[in-house]
C-alpha cells in the first residue's frame, strides 16, 4: 500500500470515528433540547427557516411579497433541477443506443457504428443551436413552468392559428434567458435521441460523409419542423382549439415526435441504402446475420430504459408536478410487459428466449408507453407493453420478409410502428384525470375508452402526418443526397468491414506493435503491398494463401 | 518423432490431459478450431431468421512425441475422447523432420 493511500485510510477512519462520536451527541440532544442554539444541525431539524429566505438574509423586511416571490423562486427552481437531471438522463441514452446498435453489427463495423452515434450528437447539437430549436420552438409562447420571463413569439402561420414553424432564436438570438436555455438543452437530447435512431437501420454500409450531411438535415430541418406542430404550439397541437378534437394532437414525451420520426427516417434510409450483403438470397429469403456482441447490446437496452426516466418523468417540465410517479411507474410497467412478452413469444416459437428480441421488447413497451404514460392507469401500460412485445416482433418480421428492408437492429418496428402504436393508444387509453388545460383545452385528456373519439381521431390525424414527413422527407432527402454524393460505401469496402476504409481503424485489432510498412492503412484502406494486389476480404495481415505477410 | 493432432469435442478436453498426464506426456498445443467430418451441422435462429452452422466448434490438439510413444498416445486419445456419436473427431500423424527448444538450443528427442 502506497503512502498516500495509507493516509487517505486514516483520514476515512478518522471520519468515520468522529460521525460516530457525533451521532451519539444528536440523539442526546434531541432527547433534551440545548438551551443554546446548536453550532451545528446533526439531524437536520433545524437547517431551512424563515431566516434563510432572501429579504431576512439580506437584512431588509419580510413581507407578503417577498414571501410569495421566494415561493415562486422555489417552484420554478424544482422545474430547472428536474429538468437538468432529465437532461442528463436523457443524454445518456446516447450511450444506450451505442452500445445496442453496436453490439447488433459485426465486429468489423463497430467503430462506424459506435462512432455515428457519438458523432451525431456533436453534429446534432450545432444543428440544434443554430436552426433547429428556432423552428420547432421559436413560436411557443411563455414557458410556463420555467419563469416565463421571455416570450417565443416568431410563428409562421399558414393561416390563423395555423403555425408550422418557430422563426425566434436562431443561433442563440433573442434567447440568451436561464429559462428558455434550460428548455432549450433538455428538448436538444430528445432532438439527438431521433437523429441517432437511424444510424441503427442503417449500419454497416452508410458512407460516413453522407452521415454527416444526414446530422445536420435531420436535427436541423426534419425533427424541428414536426416536432413545432407537435410541442412547439404549430397546426397539430391546435386540433382541439381549431377543430374540436380533444386536446388537439397530443405526445407526452415523444412516441412519434422522437421515435416514430427516428424510426421512419430510419426506413427510409434503410430502403434507399439497400440491404447488406448477404443479408436477401436470390429468392428473397433472408439470412440472419448476427451481431457481434450481445451483452454490450443488453447493456445498452438498460442504459435506453435508465435514460427512460428522464426521458417520460422530466417531460412534466415541473419537479412539482407529483403525476411524475406515475409517468415514471407506467415508463416501466410498459417496458416489462414489452420485454417478458417478446421474450415469450420468440421462446414459443423458435425455441429459445431471444435476447436480442428481448431488448426489441422491452424498448418497444418504452416507446410505446413513452406518449400516453402521463395520461393513463397502471393497467393500460401494462396493455401497452404487452402490445408493444407482440407488435415489435411482427414489425422485424414484416419489415425483413414482406418490405424486403435491412435493419440489422430493428430500429423501425422499436421506434416507428411502437412510436404509433403509443400515440394511438393514448387515444384509446386516456382516462381523464390529467392534461386539463394541455394545448389550452380546459378539460383533461379523455381517449376512446372513456368516451374521446375526438380525441383519438387527432391522435390518429399527427400518427398518419409523422409517417408522411419521416418517410416522405426522409426518402426524398436521402435520394437527392445519394444522386450528388452518394450514401453507401462500395461493396468492397462493405466486405471488407467499414472500420479500417471508412475510419481507418479498427475496433479490436488482433496484435499490436510494429508491422511491415505496407500494413499500415493505405489511402485506399486495404493496406495492400507495393506491386501486390491483396484481396479486399484482409483486413490486415492473413496468413491465408501462403501468408500475405512473408 | 511424430506430429499427433488430434480433432476432439470441447467437453473431452480435461479428460484427454488428465489421462495423458498419467502416461506421461505433458506437452502439447491446444487450438480452437472449426471443421466439419460426417458430423451435419446444426441450426440455429437469430431474431426469427434460420441461422446454419455448418463448421461444428472442435478443439485440436496438437502432440509431438518420439516413436515409441505414438502407439499409447493415441490409444488413450482414443480410450478417453471417445463417446461413440458421430463428431468424436479424428487424429491424424505425421511425421516431424526436426525439434528445437528455443531456450536451451536442445534438438530432437531432447527438445520435447
Amino acid at each position: 500500500m502506497s503512502r498516500a493511500s495509507r493516509l487517505l485510510l486514516m483520514v476515512v477512519m478518522a471520519q468515520m470515528l468522529l460521525s460516530v462520536l457525533g451521532a451519539g451527541a444528536a440523539h442526546a440532544q434531541s432527547a433534551a433540547p440545548a438551551q443554546s442554539a446548536p453550532a451545528m444541525d446533526r439531524n437536520g431539524s433545524a437547517t431551512g427557516s424563515a431566516s434563510d429566505l432572501s429579504p431576512s438574509a439580506q437584512g431588509s423586511k419580510l413581507t407578503l411579497q417577498s414571501l410569495a416571490d421566494e415561493v415562486g423562486h422555489n417552484k420554478v427552481a424544482t422545474a430547472f433541477i428536474w429538468l437538468m437531471v432529465g437532461f442528463a438522463l436523457v443524454f445518456f441514452m446516447q450511450a444506450g443506443f451505442a452500445l445496442l446498435e453496436t453490439g447488433f453489427v459485426r465486429a468489423k463495423n463497430a467503430v462506424h457504428t459506435m462512432g455515428m452515434n457519438m458523432v451525431i450528437f456533436f453534429i446534432g447539437v450545432i444543428g440544434w443551436f443554430l436552426v433547429g430549436f428556432p423552428i420547432m420552438f421559436g413560436g411557443m409562447g411563455h414557458l410556463t413552468t420555467l419563469g416565463s420571463i421571455v416570450n417565443l413569439n416568431g410563428m409562421l402561420e399558414v393561416a390563423k392559428g395555423w403555425g408550422i414553424l418557430g422563426t425566434k432564436g436562431f443561433a442563440g438570438a433573442g434567447i440568451y434567458d436561464v429559462g428558455v436555455l434550460a428548455f432549450f438543452l433538455f428538448q436538444l437530447v430528445f432532438m439527438d435521441t431521433a437523429a441517432t435512431i437511424p444510424t441503427g437501420a442503417m449500419a454497416e454500409r452508410f458512407k460516413w460523409s453522407a452521415f454527416v450531411v444526414y446530422g445536420f438535415f435531420i436535427s436541423m430541418i426534419l425533427y424541428p419542423l414536426f416536432g413545432n406542430w407537435v410541442w412547439g404550439g404549430g397546426w397539430l397541437s391546435q386540433l382541439g382549439a381549431n377543430l374540436g378534437l380533444g386536446n388537439g394532437y397530443l405526445d407526452f414525451a415523444g412516441s412519434t415526435v422522437v421515435h416514430a420520426m427516428g424510426g421512419f427516417v430510419a426506413l427510409a434510409g434503410a430502403i434507399v441504402l439497400g440491404a447488406r450483403i448477404g443479408k436477401f438470397n436470390k429468392d428473397g429469403s433472408p439470412n440472419a446475420i448476427p451481431g457481434h456482441h450481445i451483452p454490450m447490446a443488453v447493456l445498452g437496452t438498460l442504459f435506453l430504459a435508465f435514460g427512460w426516466i428522464g426521458f417520460n418523468g422530466a417531460s412534466t417540465l415541473a419537479g412539482g408536478d407529483f403525476r411524475l410517479a406515475m409517468i415514471i411507474t407506467n415508463t416501466f410497467l410498459a417496458c416489462a410487459f414489452g420485454g417478458v412478452t417478446a421474450m415469450l413469444i420468440m421462446w414459443k416459437q423458435f425455441g429459445k428466449p431471444d435476447i436480442s428480441m428481448t431488448c426489441n421488447g422491452a424498448l418497444a413497451g418504452l416507446v410505446a408507453i413513452t406518449a400516453p404514460c402521463a395520461f393513463v392507469a397502471p393497467w393500460a401500460a401494462a396493455v401497452i407493453g404487452v402490445v408493444a412485445g407482440g407488435l415489435v416482433i411482427g414489425g422485424v418480421f414484416f419489415v425483413e420478409r414482406v418490405l424486403k428492408v435491412d435493419d440489422p437492429v430493428g430500429a423501425v418496428a422499436v421506434h416507428g410502428f411502437n412510436g404509433l402504436w403509443g400515440v394511438l393508444a393514448l387515444g384509446i387509453f386516456a382516462d381523464g384525470t390529467y392534461g386539463a388545460g394541455d394545448n389550452g383545452i380546459t378539460h383533461a385528456v379523455t381517449g376512446l375508452l372513456y368516451g374521446g373519439a375526438d380525441q383519438f381521431a387527432a391522435q390518429a390525424i399527427g400518427a398518419v402526418t409523422v409517417v408522411v414527413v419521416a418517410l416522405g422527407g426522409g426518402y426524398v432527402f436521402f435520394k437527392v443526397l445519394d444522386m450528388i454524393m452518394g450514401i453507401r460505401v462500395s461493396p468492397e469496402e462493405e466486405i471488407q468491414g467499414l472500420d479500417l476504409p471508412q475510419m481507418g481503424t479498427l475496433a479490436y485489432p488482433d496484435f499490436s506493435g510494429s508491422a511491415p510498412d505496407w500494413v499500415t492503412p493505405h489511402p485506399s484502406g486495404l493496406g495492400s503491398p507495393p506491386g501486390k494486389t491483396v484481396p479486399a476480404t484482409m483486413t490486415s495481415v492473413s496468413l491465408d494463401e501462403g501468408g500475405a505477410g512473408a | 518423432m511424430k506430429k499427433i493432432e488430434a480433432i476432439i469435442r470441447h467437453i473431452k478436453l480435461d479428460d484427454v490431459k488428465t489421462a495423458l498426464d498419467e502416461i506421461g506426456v505433458r506437452g502439447m498445443t491446444v487450438t480452437d478450431v472449426k471443421g466439419a467430418g460426417k458430423q451435419k451441422g446444426y441450426t440455429e435462429q437469430w431474431r426469427g431468421s434460420k441461422l446454419a452452422i455448418f463448421l461444428n466448434p472442435k478443439l485440436e490438439l496438437k502432440i509431438v512425441v518420439p516413436d515409441d510413444r505414438v502407439a499409447g498416445v493415441i490409444d488413450t486419445i482414443v480410450q478417453t475422447a471417445r463417446t461413440g456419436e458421430i463428431g468424436d473427431g479424428k487424429i491424424f500423424v505425421t511425421n516431424v523432420e526436426e525439434a528445437v527448444a528455443i531456450r536451451s538450443g536442445a534438438r530432437g528427442r531432447d527438445a520435447l
